[in-house]
Formats: C-alpha cells, structure tokens, sequence
C-alpha cells in the first residue's frame, strides 16, 4: 500500500458573494469576483490531513484542475497540511465545459500514475452542486465509493464509512483502494497557521497537461441558458381565517 | 442550478437579537440550514475601493485570510458579550496563538512566527474587524514578546519568549505612572540594586491586561534623572511585592482588564534586566514604534467594518420615500471616509515598511502613521454610527463599539500630542 492519498479540491466563487448572472445569459459572472476553495473540498483536505497525522496514510496530494488561479487553491490545501499538488492545466473554452466527467477521468488517470490508496473529494461544488465527480471517479476506476461521509475510519486495509442517507446514516465497510466524498459534517476544517503558510511556499505544485494523462476533455453537455432564480413575489396578508380558506380555495392548493 | 440560497437579513428594525452584532448570514447546503452569526463580512470585496488586500503579496493575502476568518468566526459572535460582560478572552486568544498570533513579529526560534511589521499590521487590521479590544491586548502582548526576543539575552529569551508566544503566559507593558504619562521620562518608580535583586518601589498606571497577566514588562529609575537613568525589568506575577489596584471601568477595551501595578518592596533578580543599565527608555521607545503601528491598524480595521456597516444600512433604510444611499450628501460622506480608511492604511503600511527597513524617517512615519489613522479612523467610524441614526446609539449595533473601542486609540502609546511633539522636534531640530 502506497499509503498516498489524492485530494480533489476546486477553487470556486465564494459562498458569501452574490451571484450576479452574466447580461448574455451565457453564464455568472465570474471576472473580479472573489474566490476560494469549495468548502467541501476544505472538509476533504481536513479529512486526509487528520489521517496523516493519525499516521494510517503517508502522503496527501492535493489535485486541482483550472487555469493558473487554481494554484491559489492548492496553495491553500497545502497550508492546511497536504505535501505536495498537482495542478492539471485546463484553460479557456476546455476550462469552460470542464464537468464532472472530465474531472473524474483526470482524477482516474492521476490516481493510476500516482498509485493513489485513497482519493478523497467533496461531495459536490457549491458552484454546479452537481455531485457526480466522486461517483464517477469510482466507477471509472472500479473502486469502491463511500459517498455523503459523515465518518471515515481506516480498519486494516478496510475503510469503514457512515454514511448520511435520506434515512438517517449507514454505516459501510469498503476495500481499499476507494473513493470517498466528504459531507458537512465529517470534520471542521482547520485554520492554516502562519508557520504552515510558510511552509507552503516550499512543498512542490507539478503541472501536468490533461494531454499527458489521455484525457479527452470535450464535453457531452451544451449549456444553453442561465437565469436568475425567479424573484420571490410578495405575499398577501389576510384579515380572518374564512379570507385565508378561501384564498388558499381560489389558488387551488387545497 | 445552484442551491446555496445566501441572504444577509438585517433583522435589525423589526427584530433585534440581544448580544448579536449586526449581520446575520444564512446558508442554506444541500437542505441543511446554519445559522451563523458574523459581525461583519470584510473579507468579501463587494466593497472594491476599500477592501484589504490590494498591493499584497500572495502570501500576505493567505496571512490576511486567516486573520479574516479567524475574526469573523471566533471573535465577532462574542465582541459584545466580551464587551458587556468584560470578559478577558483566555481560551480564544490562546486558538489565536496557535495559528501564530502570540508572537508575529517574534524569531521563530524561541517560537515566534518571525514575519515582518507589514505583515503583522496586515493581521491586526483583519482581527480587528472582529473585536478591536482583543486585538489590541494581543498587539500589547505582541510588542512585549519582541521586547524581550529583541533586547534579552539568551537565558531571557528562552525562559519568557516561548511561552509568550503560545499565551501560556500572558503579557503586559509597564512604563505610564499616575504622575507621568506623556512625559514618560520623568518616572518615578526606583529599582534600587542590592546585591543581585532590584528592590522596586512605585507604581504604574492604565497598564492593560494588569492584574490577568504572568509577565510585566517594567520601566524604572535605576540611575539618575531623565531618560538615560531607566532601565527594564521583567517581572513575573506572584513575586512578592507587587500587587494591584482595582479593575478600572472604562468606556470601551473591556475585553482586556486595566489596573494599577503596585511594587512594595518587590525585588527582582538582575537577571531579568533587559539589556544594560539606562538602555530601559530606549528599549521603551523602540517597542512603542511597532505598538504604534500595531494600535493604528487597530483602528484601521474598526474604520472598514464601520464603513461596511454604513453601506449596508444606507442600502436597506428607506426615508422620504427612497433608500439613504440615494442621498448625494450621505454618498459624499461615505465617499470621503472611504478614501481617508484608504489614506490611512497606505500611511500605516508605509511606516511598517519602513521600520521593518529600518529606514531614517521610521520613527516619524510611525509617529505620522499613528496620529492620522488613530484620528481619521475615529471619525470614520463616529460618522458611520452617525449615519445609522438612533439605531447607532443602541447597544445591539456594532458601530457603537467600534467608535467606544477606537477613541483610546487617539490617547494610548503616546498621545496624538506627543505625536506631534516628534514629528515637529524631527522637523526643527538640526541634525
């Protein structure tokens, strides 16, 4: 076991800024606005360091893939205590169509070159909540997943997920090597210190071209248009409960 | 499409929480609802013109955001109750300490984070916006730290330094008296040398933290009169002889205790000499520099979360039929105190670096520094809770604190007179 595990984290518009749709409906804008690392992928590099430093793994890679910026947030990944990252060069249109396939078929690529145990992802981004990567990322590998991780624990070589299902938590116990994508409450993710922000500057980013890895980046999805969310309409106020009867009668909701 | 339903309430004119200060921000991930309370929300640059981070480096920019999501997580949701409550916040300046707060500008050897004086006015700005007083203690501590790692000897500087650093310990700076404030040289406590003891006798006024903290940082008169008869002391609490008066009551800075610090009789090992003999108002001095730098990025940070706060009330308030940001007067107003935060950070920053460099004019432009961003500041933030009308004056608003917080700013390490006094002597005396 190489005891390397691959942490998947993408650099996203910030959760606190307001999102503005561009004027052609081709998308939000995204020039001069403020970015960070999804906070998923947060919990997932929290994740991985805490197994590190329990000692049951040995080495966390930070995997992004974008254009220059995205280095920013490996950065970020290594001052919260990941060793080294690998920053897939995406650019311009191919950036722009970049989805979850593409995304889980570098990450499959990677993970056979790096002879990753364990990759570690958020569930989803906050930017196309599309949670699909981490699934994907498994199939194509035909590994194990444990998704929705509320609870990682390694036992042996075994991993033993809880699980947040719609049910309530399922606990399961997978082979390694395996996928897993991190949910809220798996951890809370630390602050980088000044010392590791420090440090960060030395550990080492690879730049690799999806190319190399013989990724097919083109996408199967054309997005058409994005619109606001409809603007919430005012309510009504009644005077007396007959009123209330028969307004929710006239709308047809009951 | 995207569900993350993000939405700032201002809950403030129909429903007010007690101990909360202004915005409240609700996120809504994958159903689950957190409910979490900010003050303000500095890091996010909606605020173009104003916001922290330009001209930085990369790193200086990772350092800022720490410092941001430390302020807006740990210390905003308490800076009222601390206030209120007068709560000196052991627990959450020690978190601080272990992301490298305690000792910024500290060598890494004895445990410091060795990082420069713009960097540390970088992070005091970004932890001010989550409470001002803390901050302030801790730039206190900061300065004490650097003291001790600066002028101390190599027993010294592993003995006080590494716990210092990790607020194991915590500091204080003695040098105010009840009988001199800005003529600091005319000190009286005596530390008269018998055998390998100073026997202090005296008194220190206003000393922050007085009382809460393990290690005091003290000026006294070992020799003759004036500066060149001070040297420093440091001495540890529990050391008989020295004692305290009672926790004074103050306007704002109730975060941290302020109190007399009584020496009786309170000998002191040589050992703890900092540097030589009458080298102790140096020592002083060089230390106010960084604190100067240190209290007006204090103020910088309170001035951006109130220009924060301004804007967003101007946005929501509505009078004469339309919001106060369509007022030309009120827009003109937060115009003017968005350039003079600008101005004043630009100066801050610029006597950080140029102390960092050691460069001949350091001394004034810290000087320089302190008085225009201490002043301006203070204005921008009682313009701000001015622009909140009545609201501003209640106790469930942040503004308020901001403006009781930052107003000692203009008095503490060295007023804006004796500021004055050495840009002017700087200016007229011939070299």
């Amino acid at each position: 076991m190489s005891g390397r595990v691959l942490v998947g984290v993408k650099r996203v518009i910030d959760y606190a800024v307001k999102i503005r749709v561009k004027p052609d409906n081709s998308g939000v804008v995204t020039d001069g606005v403020k970015h960070s690392m999804n906070p998923f992928c947060e919990i997932a590099v929290e994740e991985a360091v805490k197994l590190k430093e329990k000692k049951l793994i040995k080495e966390v890679v930070a995997v992004s893939c974008g254009p220059q910026q995205a280095q920013e947030t490996i950065r970020t990944a290594l001052a919260m205590g990941a060793d080294r990252g690998i920053h897939v060069q995406v650019t311009g249109k191919d950036y722009e169509t970049l989805g979850p396939l593409q995304v889980s078929k570098i990450l499959a690529a990677l993970a056979k070159k790096e002879d990753a145990q364990l990759i570690i992802l958020g569930k989803q981004a906050i930017d196309d909540d599309c949670n699909q990567t981490g699934q994907m990322t498994a199939a194509l590998l035909d590994w194990p997943q444990g998704t929705f991780a509320s609870e990682v624990s390694m036992e042996g070589d075994k991993l033993k997920v809880v699980r947040e299902i719609d049910g309530g938590l399922e606990m399961i116990k997978i082979n390694t090597p395996a996928v897993v994508s991190a949910d809220l409450r798996l951890n809370t993710p630390r602050y980088a210190t000044l010392p590791n922000i420090m440090k960060a500057k030395k550990k080492k980013i690879a730049n690799v071209n999806p190319a190399d890895l013989g990724v097919d980046l083109t996408s199967r999805v054309e997005i058409l248009r994005v619109d606001e969310p409809p603007q919430r309409q005012a309510g009504v106020k009644v005077e007396t409960v007959d009123d209330l009867v028969g307004k929710l009668k006239d709308t047809g909701r009951i | 499409m995207c569900q993350s339903l993000v939405s700032t309430c201002h809950l403030s004119y129909n429903y007010v929480i007690s101990n909360l200060t202004s915005a409240v921000v609700l996120h809504l991930y994958s159903g689950v609802i957190t409910v979490t309370t900010y003050g303000f929300i500095c890091s996010v640059p909606c605020l173009l013109c104003v916001a922290a981070s330009y001209g930085l480096t990369d790193e200086q920019k990772e350092f800022q955001k720490v410092a941001f999501d430390f302020a807006a997580n740990e210390m905003a949701p308490h800076m009222a109750e601390w206030d209120q409550k007068e709560i000196f916040p052991v627990e959450t300046m020690r978190k601080a300490a272990e992301l490298g707060f305690g000792g910024i500008y500290v060598q890494p050897d004895v445990g410091g984070s060795g990082l420069s004086r713009l960097d540390t006015s970088i992070i005091f700005e970004a932890l001010s916006t989550g409470c001002v007083s803390t901050t302030a203690y801790i730039s206190i501590h900061n300065m004490c730290a650097w003291m001790i790692d600066t002028f101390g000897n190599t027993e010294q500087r592993e003995k006080f330094c590494p716990d210092l650093c990790t607020m194991e310990k915590f500091a204080s700076y003695c040098l105010t008296e009840p009988g001199s404030g800005s003529d600091a040289a005319s000190l009286l406590t005596t530390a008269q040398r018998k055998g390998d003891h100073y026997i202090l006798n005296g008194s220190k006024a206003f000393i922050s933290g007085g009382g809460d903290t393990d290690v005091y940082v003290v000026m006294c008169r070992t020799g003759g009169k004036g500066a060149k008869g001070i040297s420093c002391l440091v001495v540890e609490k529990g050391t008989p002889g020295l004692s305290f008066g009672k926790k004074e009551k103050k306007v704002g800075w109730n975060s941290q205790p302020t109190r007399a610090v009584i020496f009786e009789d309170c000998a002191v090992p040589v050992t703890n000499r900092l540097g030589e003999e009458g080298q102790g108002f140096n020592i002083a001095m060089k230390g106010l520099n960084g604190g100067r730098i240190n209290i007006a990025s204090c103020s910088l940070g309170a001035a951006h979360a109130s220009v924060e706060l301004a804007r967003d009330h101007l946005l929501v308030r509505k009078q004469f039929g339309e919001t106060l940001s369509n007022n030309q007067f009120l827009q003109f107003k937060l115009a003017e105190m968005a350039t003079r935060l600008v101005a004043s950070r630009l100066m801050v920053r610029e006597a950080a670096t140029a102390l960092q460099e050691g460069r001949r004019d350091a001394v004034s432009l810290c000087s320089m520094a302190k008085l225009f961003a201490t002043d301006e500041c203070f204005n921008i933030c009682n313009q701000a809770l001015q622009m909140h009308g009545g609201y501003g004056y209640l106790k469930d608003y942040a503004v308020q604190q901001f403006v009781r917080d930052i107003r000692v700013h203009q008095i503490l390490e060295g007023t804006n007179e004796v500021m004055r006094m050495i840009i002017s002597r700087n200016l007229l005396t011939e070299s």
